[in-house]
């Protein structure tokens, strides 16, 4: 079952074209990884999908209902959750406030029902606390939950990012270089991490990654973009031996 | 926690009592303070939610104030009164005949601040940081002289004169029940509010707006409600406030009312509801203790001839010093819990 297609997806900043005419397919419970030098246009891609940009020309179908100009805390509702290059996390609030914000958008309490309490906004309220804490306890965060989040070292941060992402109960996980600053260790835990949410959360998982390790270890395909255009796609292998890619990453002879 | 809830109760109820005993006990000068510091909470708390909690940096606070002052006034005042004071212009048919009692006319002052909020923050609210400032700074200003022209609405740079007082009975015993009774209220709405899901929200809100917009935060339905509130509070503070002084004209809600404002919040810590409430009561009595500074001061023999507005200094010193050491404010983001009380205790017990 196809999650995500992009059909001709370009963006375009004034005269500058970020992405041309990108066209990409994911299937269920797939890791894709999404490569290219830097300023290839892979954020772009990204923020596509997500909706922050709208794509200049083309249209993106998420389980084939067409997503192209829905707003960002719309498409996060129908399943698409994401992660930063630049860690975002609620720096002020504790680690379960972080994940409890998440679960906001599915409460279904309205404002007044929330301030004066009633039965039923405590029973929800319960309900996401106990979701949330669980959720903390799968990533292995549960021991610090009462925790500002920015007193946090840097890879527990990275993972309540993406522990925060999963409580928004997404199908399609987008990860934005999420090894960016780990040490050979911490990446190599990440790995295992990120095959395990895919497993554990029966998601579908995108990635964007600078570290060529992880994204060959974990990925069963990928993209490469180069200035904005597509110029390989297949299995780990593949890519290793295109030609193309090995030019867009080390030049020509 | 439901020793926790016990304890809230008495301390509500200890205040009332201790609201009943200031009463019989306190001048008039000084009621009439402490009646003022209510009013300043109110207004604190709902410049706090839109600038603290939010991360909304919004200036347009004294517009709101105005609009549920002018609605409460003309709703409470009598015919002949009217008829009194709109004499360069007589005033609409419409209004004329209209005398609500106080308590819905309160609520109307309210609603109708929330409307003016609504009709601001629509555009506005996709301003962000400086621009909006400046926009709802701007607005306000548009309310001042919008009040300032239509002479026979509100009448214009006259101003309106013999507000009765606040109260059903116009006794003045009432005026600190309706001044604290609504404080009260504003901080207990507050604090339920901002521990629900849509004051973790706002809190998503201000620390980072796109992260919570992923998160799947409607930012703008968000922002509005908050705005929202924010300003059906400032109504009804700008309603009492009218009520409390007894006359009210549109140079009253100058930029420098707001800016008391929001001094209050950054000298409280903005982001946090103790802080504004503490930080209320305290500027406000300052601001009348300090007055000794505005007049002749004698220091050793020799006068110093008095300036109005010196003790405004102090003011300005006390914030340059917040923003120089203390950029949180006297609180930061941290709330009263009744946890700090208790736990304090057992650590001076076993010490």
């Amino acid at each position: 079952m196809t999650v995500l297609r992009t059909d001709k997806i370009t963006m375009k900043f004034g005269g500058i074209t970020a992405v041309s005419q990108f066209d990409m397919k994911i299937d269920k419970n797939e890791i894709i990884g999404l490569i290219g030098p830097n300023g290839a246009g892979k954020t772009t891609c990204f923020n596509m999908i997500t909706g922050v940009y709208i794509p200049t020309e083309g249209k993106i179908y998420f389980e084939d209902k067409n997503i192209t100009g829905i707003k960002t805390h719309e498409i996060t509702k129908l399943g698409i959750a994401r992660t930063f290059q630049n860690i975002r996390l609620f720096k002020e609030l504790s680690v379960l406030d972080n994940v409890l914000i998440a679960n906001h958008m599915r409460l279904g309490s309205n404002l007044f029902s929330s301030v004066i309490k009633t039965p039923d906004y405590r029973k929800k309220e319960k309900k996401i606390t106990d979701k949330s804490i669980s959720l903390l306890k799968d990533v292995g965060l549960d021991n610090i939950m009462y925790e500002k989040s920015s007193s946090l070292p840097y890879g527990k941060q990275r993972r309540l990012e993406i522990a925060r992402a999963l409580a928004t109960d997404p199908k399609l996980l987008i990860l934005d270089e999420p090894a960016a600053g780990m040490n050979p260790q911490e990446s190599l835990e990440l790995m295992d991490f990120i095959r395990e949410i895919r497993d554990r959360f029966d998601i579908t998982i995108l990635m964007i990654e600078h570290h060529m390790q992880v994204v060959m270890g974990v990925c069963e395909r990928i993209y490469v973009l180069d200035h904005g255009i597509m110029i390989a796609d297949g299995t780990p292998t593949e890519i290793q031996n295109n030609p193309k890619v090995i030019e867009a990453y080390l030049g020509v002879e | 926690m439901n020793k926790k809830n016990t304890l809230t109760l008495i301390s509500i109820i200890a205040f009332i009592v201790l609201l009943f005993i200031l009463n019989i006990n306190l001048g008039i000068y000084q009621m009439r303070i402490f009646n003022l510091c209510g009013i300043y909470v109110i207004l604190a708390l709902s410049l706090n939610l839109i600038n603290g909690f939010v991360g909304l940096f919004s200036l347009g606070h004294a517009g709101f104030m105005a609009v549920g002052a002018y609605t409460c006034a003309l709703l409470t005042m009598s015919r002949e009164m009217k008829e009194m004071n709109f004499f360069l212009e007589p005033i609409v048919p419409w209004l004329k005949n209209v005398q609500v009692p106080f308590p819905l006319a309160l609520i109307v002052a309210g609603i109708m601040a929330a409307i003016a909020g609504a009709l601001i923050g629509a555009p506005v609210l996709r301003l962000r940081d400086d621009y909006l400032a400046i926009a709802t700074l701007g607005f306000s200003e548009i309310i001042r002289v919008i009040f300032t022209n239509t002479q026979s609405i509100t009448n214009g740079a006259l101003g309106i004169k013999g507000l009765p007082s606040i109260g059903i009975t116009g006794k003045t015993w009432e005026v600190v029940i309706w001044t604290w009774g609504i404080a009260l209220l504003t901080i207990i709405v507050m604090v339920l509010l901002i521990n629900s899901s849509y004051g973790r929200a706002f809190k998503a809100i201000r620390e980072d707006e796109i992260a919570a917009e992923a998160m799947g935060i409607n930012l703008f339905k968000h922002k509005m409600m908050a705005f929202i509130i924010g300003s059906f509070f400032a109504g009804i503070g700008g309603a009492l406030l009218g009520h409390l002084i007894g006359t009210i004209d549109p140079r009253m809600f100058f930029i420098v009312l707001t800016f008391n404002i929001v001094l209050i919040v950054v000298l409280g810590g903005i982001g946090s509801i103790t802080g504004s409430v503490i930080s209320a009561v305290v500027v406000t009595i300052a601001m009348e203790v300090l007055r000794v500074l505005d007049g002749d001061i004698i220091i050793g023999g020799y006068m110093i001839k008095g300036i109005p507005g010196m003790r405004m200094v102090v003011f300005s010193v006390l914030l340059m010093m917040v923003i120089l050491f203390y950029q949180r404010g006297l609180m930061g983001t941290k709330e009263f819990s009744w946890d700090w009380i208790l736990n304090r205790k057992k650590k001076t017990v076993k010490s």
